[in-house]
């Protein structure tokens, strides 16, 4: 790594005092330097393994503490029960996890056509002046609180779908409107590095042939940037499954089964905060960081699927 | 009876045995134009639709939090952010959620930025590619995608109960670090692999020592996207609830040292928002916080704007 012979240059800025230009001379690096650079290549090493370090511990602190639930009543009996009640000592998350599932589903269905299609006219439709307005618009939706965005929720969206839809606004319907909202910027930023790494060539191509800027679009920028665009997407998912103050502030918080859009439920992430709120150490808390974990777990297998998945792109246009 | 189609009839006999056939080809092709146009066209307005839709819904956020924030903040101008919340109602300022979230920002950027810049010049520098890095990538990448609600108890479980730190500054910085680490890690090692090559040849060949050239060359010209990285990160950890709620707590306090508890400014709206006690001073510490991540992502775009000038 550190080649033999260097010219050893002064530690010390050039301002320093003469005599010690005498010393750059052309000189083997000298012991202390050799070890200095060691020590140095350790200690970024060492840095870079915090972030191992950090999710191992994440995952060791967050799923050991869910351990005694399972042997007390069974991992099965967690994972997939269907009743949640405290009192009688019944953990089953199949109700959360669907509504996390609902919840997640119903704000990409919305938000990832919006994202994706946001994507494709700062690419390849929008003149400069548009961009430099969409694009910083984008990037700030991605940096608003989530917590402003549950107030927001709070405060307008589930009032209007109350009115609409009767009740008292606390639902799915309510929680996908502004998750989808919030999982535009992550999906569509993304989604525009895929497009923006398609060379012009190809695009120029089609052009050429007589094709119009939508079959382009459609026939060849898509399919190139196809997989870039999937991964945004699933990074999207993992947005709005871990999502949590803006969901756990406009879902309704009802530990039941899903029965309407307008009808409260709770979702994983909004049980587990609504949990510790009054959780004592036991069996209950223990449920709630087993729902940590499998939140987790969730997490770091989306982003597995998005490095297996663009393992197979990388290359394909690396000219 | 009259032949209608006599003289059509005529010009095509003119015209020669083909033209028929040409003349539908002729009609399908326009057809065909006609229809692509107006593909094109109505994708083209979905497309710009979409777009309007994005920067609507930003507006209708922004100006819904400010149409409401600004009267909160102007009824009781410097006083609002000034002095301390009082009475069940929270009413008055925010004085020491504001200064417990600069506070707690701050701690946490001295904690990530030297380990995260550090890990990023490993990455971008010095490691071999292998799996050592895979699994340093695959792991930043998930550490950006936990869920704050997952390190919000990772937080509570490791710092506050397994090393006895009491809920404070001190914990809540060292969880926001983590949060914050992939994202400066990202931004850094981008930022260095941006930096041209033959720099990096001209410091050798001046026989400096590989960390001699990172320390004055490479970091130098890295610089101003680190900074941007470094000023996102922190937008993020500002308007972060879940992970400061469990490492921090929500008592309103006014943090001296770092082991000192207090409430941030996201939690306060959060809890605000809840109780629906206080609505008015919900859009106002609404209001002061979107301010700041806007004023902080202007920054970072000033900042990149400044830089692709200069070089």
């Amino acid at each position: 790594m550190t080649p033999s012979v260097t010219l050893r240059t002064p530690d010390k800025a050039p301002t320093a005092v003469p005599q010690q230009h005498k010393k750059a001379e052309l000189t083997l690096v000298s012991r202390s330097t050799q070890i200095k650079e060691r020590a140095l290549s350790l200690l970024f090493f060492l840095c870079a393994i915090v972030a191992v370090l950090g999710v191992v511990l994440i995952f060791a602190f967050v799923a050991v503490r869910a351990v005694p639930l399972f042997k007390q009543i069974g991992f099965l009996n967690f994972i997939a029960g269907t009743k949640w009640s405290v009192a009688n000592s019944q953990f089953g998350v199949v109700p959360f996890i669907v509504g996390s599932v609902v919840v997640t589903a119903g704000a990409l269905a919305i938000g990832a056509p919006l994202a994706i299609l946001t994507a494709l006219f700062l690419s390849e439709i929008a003149g400069p002046r548009a961009r430099a307005v969409i694009r910083p618009a984008v990037e700030l939706l991605a940096g608003i609180p989530s917590v402003v965005y549950g107030f927001f929720g709070v405060t307008v969206v589930a009032p209007l779908v109350g009115r609409m839809f009767g009740g008292a606004g606390f639902g799915p319907l309510t929680a996908w409107i502004v998750l989808s909202i919030m999982i535009v910027p992550t999906i569509s930023m993304l989604s525009e590095d895929a497009l923006d790494s398609i060379p012009m060539g190809i695009r120029e191509a089609s052009f050429a042939m007589g094709a119009t800027q939508w079959q382009t679009i459609y026939k060849v920028v898509l399919p190139a940037a196809k997989i870039g665009i999937i991964d945004a997407t699933i990074l999207g998912m993992g947005r709005a499954i871990g999502e949590t103050m803006a969901v756990l502030m406009i879902v309704g918080n009802a530990p039941q089964m899903f029965a309407g859009l307008t009808k409260p439920i709770a979702t994983l992430t909004s049980q587990i905060v609504l949990g510790m709120s009054y959780a004592t150490p036991g069996a209950f808390q223990t449920a709630l960081f087993g729902m940590a974990a499998l939140l987790f777990i969730i997490s770091m297998g989306l982003v597995l699927t998005v490095r297996i998945l663009s393992r197979g792109k990388r290359g394909t246009y690396d000219a | 009876m009259r032949d209608l189609f006599a003289e059509d009839r005529e010009r095509l006999k003119e015209l020669g045995p083909d033209a028929m056939d040409k003349a539908v080809r002729n009609q399908r092709r326009q057809a065909r134009r006609f229809r692509e146009r107006f593909a094109n066209n109505a994708a083209l307005m979905v497309l710009s639709i979409a777009a309007g839709i994005t920067v609507m819904a930003l507006a209708i956020i922004i100006l819904y939090v400010l149409i409401n924030g600004a009267p909160a903040i102007a009824s009781h101008f410097p006083s609002f952010i000034f002095t301390w919340p009082h009475g069940v109602n929270a009413a008055g300022g925010i004085w020491p959620t504001i200064v417990s979230t600069i506070y707690v920002t701050a701690l946490a950027m001295l904690i990530a930025t030297p380990i995260a810049v550090l890990a990023a010049v490993y990455l971008a520098e010095y490691a071999k590619q292998g799996r050592i890095v895979t699994i340093i990538r695959f792991a930043a990448d998930s550490l950006a995608s936990v869920p704050s609600i997952v390190m919000g108890l990772f937080g509570l479980a490791f710092f506050i109960e397994a090393f006895h730190i009491p809920m404070s500054m001190l914990s809540a910085a060292l969880a926001l670090s983590l949060l914050m680490l992939p994202i400066i890690m990202r931004a850094t090692e981008e930022a260095i692999r941006a930096v041209p090559r033959y720099i990096r040849w001209g410091s050798y060949g001046m026989g400096a020592t590989k960390w001699q050239t990172v320390r004055r060359v490479v970091l130098p010209w890295a610089m101003p996207r680190i900074i941007t990285g470094l000023v996102l990160a922190m937008g993020r950890a500002i308007g972060e609830t879940a992970v400061v709620f469990y490492t921090m707590g929500m008592a309103i306090n006014m943090p001296v040292t770092p082991l000192d508890s207090g409430r941030s400014m996201a939690v306060h709206l959060y809890m605000l928002a809840v109780d629906g006690i206080n609505l008015k001073s919900a859009y106002g510490t609404a209001l002061i916080l979107m301010v700041v991540i806007l004023l902080l992502n202007t920054l970072a775009h000033a900042i990149q704007r400044r830089y692709r000038k200069v070089r």
